[in-house]
Parts: structure tokens; C-alpha cells; sequence
């Protein structure tokens, strides 16, 4: 095993430049219940951050912390309820005709969580491929489609291209057909991936391949992902940076190394202290949490958090604690971190 | 412990026996289809003691769940026991006809499986459930079925209201958690789970598996936990059994498997994890895909894969090598001039 190599580093933009996708203040809201109850959950909730070129952010959060809506949104099968995300400066809103859309999905292609039902099983695989390059680079001949698709599996790892682009689904492991996922949204050239838990339906043992894979995509291929998922351990290990979400919230975002090396939400130590380590003694002060959903139906003000929270003071069930810089580029919703105490809730 | 015996006066619980809870031998499932027979389960043998916590890791398609369902005796066509014994409370249990495994199951054999909400009947409440699978095993007092139902609810950490609850009322853990009360309704020897915890949220699986243990301790049944997540019962399990391509690659104590891994395959496993607190390093997992099980290589199944193969390995299967209380399935323990000079 070597020491990964440092990353020529992502370009983060200047305050003057813009960054390839800004989320700014989204919020999505679900209207759930009937006429008699009418209620509101609130998915996502007033974020904002940033992707930039060549970079892998990583999204991590339990079930219903609202992740999977902040990829849906971007991907543009859900309206904001309020606030805007632009890319490439431009905002989403402002992307209707179908030609505009057919280049964004282009540009920021999904790739999806199950690899067995996300891929067309009457096709061979290479009909997704040749179809995505048919649809999205009508400029190519058919033997230059041909030949980018060779070219885009063999990115990913997907040896000989032309002979695995002629098998049919099932003739695929679950670690190839994930391959495959991302090997159609490369043939689209895209700026900005958004993986929604590409890897967790996959093998311990091939999850890593696919994480390299990722990693490829940023180092050769300028690609930048938004990896959205509830493993921190392969967050670390591939993303650049974290966001970690509770309830809809952003609880805390920095660099990767920075984050997890020095926690400052109660919630990102929890996510730490319970997260499988083979190679860690057992932390036992997760076991007192019992990883209850988070509420976010009609929430009163105050931090999410706070129910499950053992340092949770009066001022977290009134005010909703706003995203605050703490360390440089190392930003922290919570009032206790925020009034300096030091947390170190389940240490 | 006050449960454990109240039980027994109640006769709800079987008195345990001596020597292993549960006895395989050679335990070897088929699948017969119209392409040929594909061998999922050959020839495993093991024993799970009392009170024991042995997981089984392997990837997708190791055998791993067919072993279980083969254990359980719930196997459907076209997979069937082609040879071997499983031996459970002294009756080997892959004789016995389904009125007599019915008696068996539940009481003193539960089954844990992987997602609790295809598991639980959607149209029931929790309780309800719970006094069906009672009622079966011949307990008809409503008093005694609600006092029981309330008191595993409880052991799991659920409100004992929530028996009036449906399935699609609770959450994923709580929906497990109910799930391994009612596997719990007759205090059984054996409770086999098959991964119970994957639909889960890394916080709720942690806060399930120490549950697990705790229940564990304190009734003195015995489990097979089945994941393909090695880390997750790092902490938990007495015993780990690695299967690979539907054998046993390698098994012992659970501490010293992770300290000294032997086979190559059980090293590459290992190293599939990223770390969350040590160095970041590169990882390779293991490169290609377990054999088809239709047509499996002729020697050793992991030498398709295996870094360190050497010729012997593409002939010769490997026979199990004792070593340090580990059993490994592999020729580098052989100790003979070929592994020596390497």
C-alpha cells in the first residue's frame, strides 16, 4: 500500500470567480398529509455550498437527512421550493427549453444507487452508451460513437471495451454494471457527476474499485462528483470535501481530513463514533443513540439536532444555529461549538 | 436473567442440551437448472456452540445466504441439500418432515432476515404477529401472549404500545428491532440472522448490534450472523467464518483473524476497507469476481483471483489447515518445499 498521492489539489474559485455549481439558500419542501392535515416536510432546508472544478464533494448523512433531494434538485427533477443553484454561473431556473436541458443533463449527468435496475435489461449495455452519445454528441459518426465508447469503458475499468460493451446486464457483476453507470454518464463529457450512493448496494470488496474509479474520473478525465453518502470511511477516502447533513440541514463542511480529524458537530463525532472500524477499539459512547430518524415535518425553530444532542443547551431549542466559519474554510452549525466550548459528545 | 426463568417455568423454553448447539457436516446445496447444477454450498462442516456469536462474511454470491436458508431448512426449488447433516438439538434437521420442523422453528430456531419490511406482513399489526406466531406453538392464553409480546417489545427497546402499530408505522430499526423481538417470543437456542442490519443507518446499525450482544448475554442463545461487512462484527462475534465461492476459506477466533488473517482471500478482505482514522492509503480491494459456480475451477477456487497462486493451486483443491486454532484452506500452509522456497 503507498501513500496516496497528494491531488494537484482542487481550483477553488477566487471570491471574484465563479464556482462551477453554487447552491445558494435552497430549500425543498414535500407537501405531505391530506386536506384535514396539512403538513409540510421539509427535505432541505436554506443550504448553500459549492462545487469546484476537479473536485469531489462528499455529501454524508443518515436516511432522511435530505441528501438524496439536494442530488434530485440539481439533477432537475425537483424545483427548489426557494432559493437557486447555479452552474457555471448560470442559474437552473433559468434552464427550460430542451435543448438547454438535454446539454445540462449532459453536463451533469446522475449516476444511481442500484446498479440491477438502473440499466435496461433486454439491451445489451452498449445500447445506454451509444444512445447517450447518439442524443447528447450528435457530431460523432457512428464509428467515432463506437470508438468513444470503448474508450469511456475502458476509463472505467471495463476490460476489453469492445467485448464487454456486446454482454447483456446479467452477464455483469453488480461492481461492472455500477461501472457501466458511469461509464454513460462519462460518454456525455460531463463537468459534474451526481453519484447518489453509487457504491452501497456493491460488495465491500469492490466498493474500493469503484472508489478508485471516482477518483480517475477527477485525476484524468477533469470530471468533478458529488458523492452523495451515508459511509464515511469512503468519503474520506475518495472526497476532497464533506458536507454533513442532519434533518436538512448542513451541519458541518471543510476539507475532508480537516473535518473528520477534528470534529466540531455532535452529530459529525456521532457519525465518526459509530461508523465500523476494524482496525479501531470498539467506541462504545454510540450506543446509547438509537439512530432515529430525524424529524422534519413541520420542524419548530431550534437546532435539529437537539433531541438527540447529550450537550444540547436552552438556546438550541429556540434558535436554529446558522452555518458559521470556525476554523479557516471549516464551517460548524451548532451553538455550543460556536460559543467555543469544546464538544467532544461521543468521544 | 428473572426472563429466562420465568420462561422456563412457563415451559415456553426447551431445557438446553450438551455439546454444540448445532452440528453441519459436509452441508452441500445445489441449484438444478435446466443449464446445469451449480454447486452454491460444498461440503461445509462446522459447529456453533451455545451462547456463540459466529458470523459468516463473504461476498455477494459465496453461499453464504443459501447456507443459511439450507441451515433453516427453507430452501425452495430449484435449490435442494444435496448430502450432508445439520444436526440440531441431537435430530438431524434436514430429515425431518415439515410438521416436525414446524415445531422446531420458531421455538427453538429462529430466523432473522434481512429486510424487515418484506419480513412482517404489512397488513398486521406488530402484535398481531407476534400472537400468531405464539398461537402456533400452542400458547392460546390472550393474557400470557399480550404479557409476553409487551415484554420483547421491551427487551428490544420499543414501547410496548407500538404492538398496535402496522409495519409502515415504525422505522427501519424499529421495524428490525421488532423483528428480533418476536424472533426472541420463545427465547430459542439459535437465532440465525441473515445481515439484519444493512438496510440500516451506520448510527441504528451500531446501536442494533450492541443490542443484539446485550440480549445475547443475557439469554444465552446462540447466533449466525451473516454480512458481507467484515467491520461490522469485528467487535461483536466470538467467531468468523470467511466463505468464499460456497466453501469455507477460513475460520477461528474472530481477534485473531483480524490480527492475522491467513488466506489470501480473508488479507484482501481486510484490506477493502478504507480507514477512518488511520493514514489514507491507496486501496485495490480484490480485483475480479468470484467463479462461476456452474463450472468452478479446478484447484483451489480463489486462485483465479489469488496474489499469491502457485501452480499446485490451479490443480489440486486445498485441503483445511490447522493452524493456531484457525482453519485455512489454502496450499501456503502446507509447509512443503514449494511454499518454502517462494
Amino acid at each position: 500500500m503507498t501513500e496516496l498521492q497528494t491531488q494537484p489539489g482542487p481550483q477553488h474559485a477566487g471570491p471574484d470567480q465563479e464556482p462551477l455549481l453554487r447552491v445558494d439558500r435552497m430549500s425543498r419542501h414535500f407537501k405531505i398529509g391530506n386536506a384535514v392535515s396539512r403538513r409540510t416536510l421539509h427535505a432541505v432546508d436554506d443550504m448553500s455550498f459549492t462545487v469546484g472544478e476537479r473536485e469531489i464533494v462528499a455529501i454524508v448523512g443518515e436516511s432522511g437527512s435530505g441528501k438524496s433531494t439536494v442530488a434530485r434538485v440539481l439533477a432537475k427533477l425537483y424545483k427548489p421550493t426557494s432559493g437557486e443553484a447555479y452552474f457555471q454561473g448560470k442559474p437552473l431556473s433559468a434552464i427550460r427549453s430542451r435543448h438547454e436541458r438535454l446539454r445540462y443533463s449532459g453536463l451533469v449527468p446522475m449516476v444511481f444507487q442500484d446498479p440491477f435496475s438502473s440499466i435496461n435489461p433486454v439491451f445489451r449495455v452498449s445500447h445506454g452508451v451509444m444512445r447517450a452519445l447518439k442524443l447528447h454528441r450528435p457530431e460523432l459518426s457512428s464509428e467515432q460513437r463506437f470508438a468513444e465508447a470503448v474508450r469511456v469503458f475502458e476509463a472505467v475499468g471495463l476490460n476489453p471495451g469492445a467485448e464487454v460493451l456486446e454482454r447483456y446486464p446479467h452477464e455483469l457483476s453488480g461492481g461492472q454494471r455500477q461501472r457501466v453507470g458511469f461509464a454513460q454518464a462519462l460518454a456525455m463529457r460531463p463537468k459534474l457527476i451526481l453519484a447518489d450512493e453509487p457504491v452501497s448496494m456493491l460488495d465491500v470488496s469492490i466498493r474500493i474499485g469503484l472508489l478508485n474509479v471516482m477518483a480517475k474520473l477527477r485525476d484524468e478525465e477533469d470530471v468533478s462528483i458529488l458523492y452523495i453518502t451515508h459511509d464515511l470511511a469512503s468519503a474520506r477516502y475518495v472526497s476532497d470535501r464533506l458536507i454533513v447533513m442532519y434533518a436538512g440541514h448542513i451541519v458541518e463542511t471543510g476539507p475532508v481530513d480537516e473535518v473528520l480529524g477534528n470534529p466540531r458537530h455532535p452529530y459529525t463525532e456521532l457519525l465518526l463514533a459509530a461508523a465500523p472500524d476494524p482496525r479501531a477499539p470498539l467506541n462504545a459512547s454510540a450506543e446509547a443513540d438509537r439512530g432515529e430518524p430525524p424529524r422534519v415535518i413541520d420542524p419548530e425553530p431550534g437546532c435539529r439536532f437537539r433531541w438527540r444532542c447529550p450537550l444540547a443547551v436552552e438556546e438550541c431549542h429556540q434558535v436554529t444555529p446558522s452555518l458559521r466559519e470556525l476554523l479557516p474554510d471549516h464551517s460548524v452549525a451548532c451553538h455550543v461549538a460556536q460559543a467555543g466550548t469544546p464538544t467532544g459528545a461521543f468521544r | 436473567m428473572a426472563h429466562a426463568l420465568a420462561d422456563d417455568q412457563n415451559g415456553l423454553a426447551s431445557p438446553p442440551q450438551d455439546g454444540p448447539t448445532l452440528q453441519i457436516r459436509d452441508l452441500s446445496v445445489e441449484y438444478v437448472l435446466e443449464s446445469g447444477i451449480v454447486g452454491a454450498v460444498d461440503k461445509v462442516s462446522f459447529d456453533v456452540n451455545p451462547g456463540e456469536f459466529l458470523a459468516i462474511v463473504g461476498e455477494s454470491g459465496c453461499g453464504k445466504s443459501t447456507l443459511l436458508f439450507g441451515i433453516a431448512q427453507l430452501l425452495n426449488p430449484p435449490a435442494e441439500i444435496s448430502g450432508g447433516s445439520v444436526t440440531f438439538r441431537g435430530r438431524n434437521l434436514v430429515k425431518l418432515s415439515d410438521k416436525d420442523l414446524a415445531a422446531v422453528r420458531w421455538k427453538d430456531m429462529s430466523v432473522v432476515m434481512q429486510s424487515a419490511m418484506n419480513a412482517l406482513n404489512p397488513v398486521k399489526s406488530v402484535g398481531a404477529q407476534f400472537k400468531d406466531a405464539m398461537r402456533a406453538h400452542g400458547v392460546t392464553s390472550q393474557e400470557e401472549i399480550a404479557q409476553r409480546s409487551a415484554e420483547v417489545l421491551r427487551m428490544v427497546g420499543i414501547d410496548p404500545v407500538h404492538l398496535k402499530s402496522y409495519p409502515h408505522q415504525l422505522s427501519g430499526g424499529m421495524r428490525q428491532r421488532a423483528m428480533i423481538a418476536m424472533a426472541m417470543l420463545f427465547t430459542p437456542e439459535l437465532i440465525i440472522m441473515d445481515e439484519p442490519t444493512s438496510a440500516l443507518d451506520v448510527v441504528a446499525q451500531r446501536s442494533l448490534m450492541a443490542q443484539i450482544k446485550d440480549l445475547q448475554r443475557e439469554f444465552h442463545f446462540a447466533v449466525i450472523f451473516v454480512t458481507h461487512d467484515m467491520s461490522l462484527v469485528r467487535h461483536f462475534s466470538d467467531r468468523l467464518m470467511v466463505m468464499y465461492a460456497g466453501q469455507v476459506s477460513e475460520v477461528g477466533p474472530t481477534q485473531q483473524l483480524f490480527d492475522h488473517p491467513h488466506h489470501p482471500y480473508t488479507v484482501g478482505l481486510m484490506d477493502a476497507f478504507p480507514s477512518i482514522r488511520g493514514p489514507r492509503v491507496q486501496l485495490t480491494g480484490i480485483p475480479g469476481s468470484p467463479p462461476d459456480l456452474a463450472r468452478p475451477p479446478a484447484g483451489c477456487r480463489f486462485a483465479p483471483r489469488c496474489p499469491k497462486v502457485m501452480p499446485r493451486c490451479e490443480t489440486n483443491p486445498p485441503p483445511d489447515y490447522e493452524l493456531e486454532g484457525t482453519s485455512v484452506r489454502c496450499f501456503l500452509y502446507d509447509g512443503a518445499p514449494e511454499v518454502l522456497s517462494d
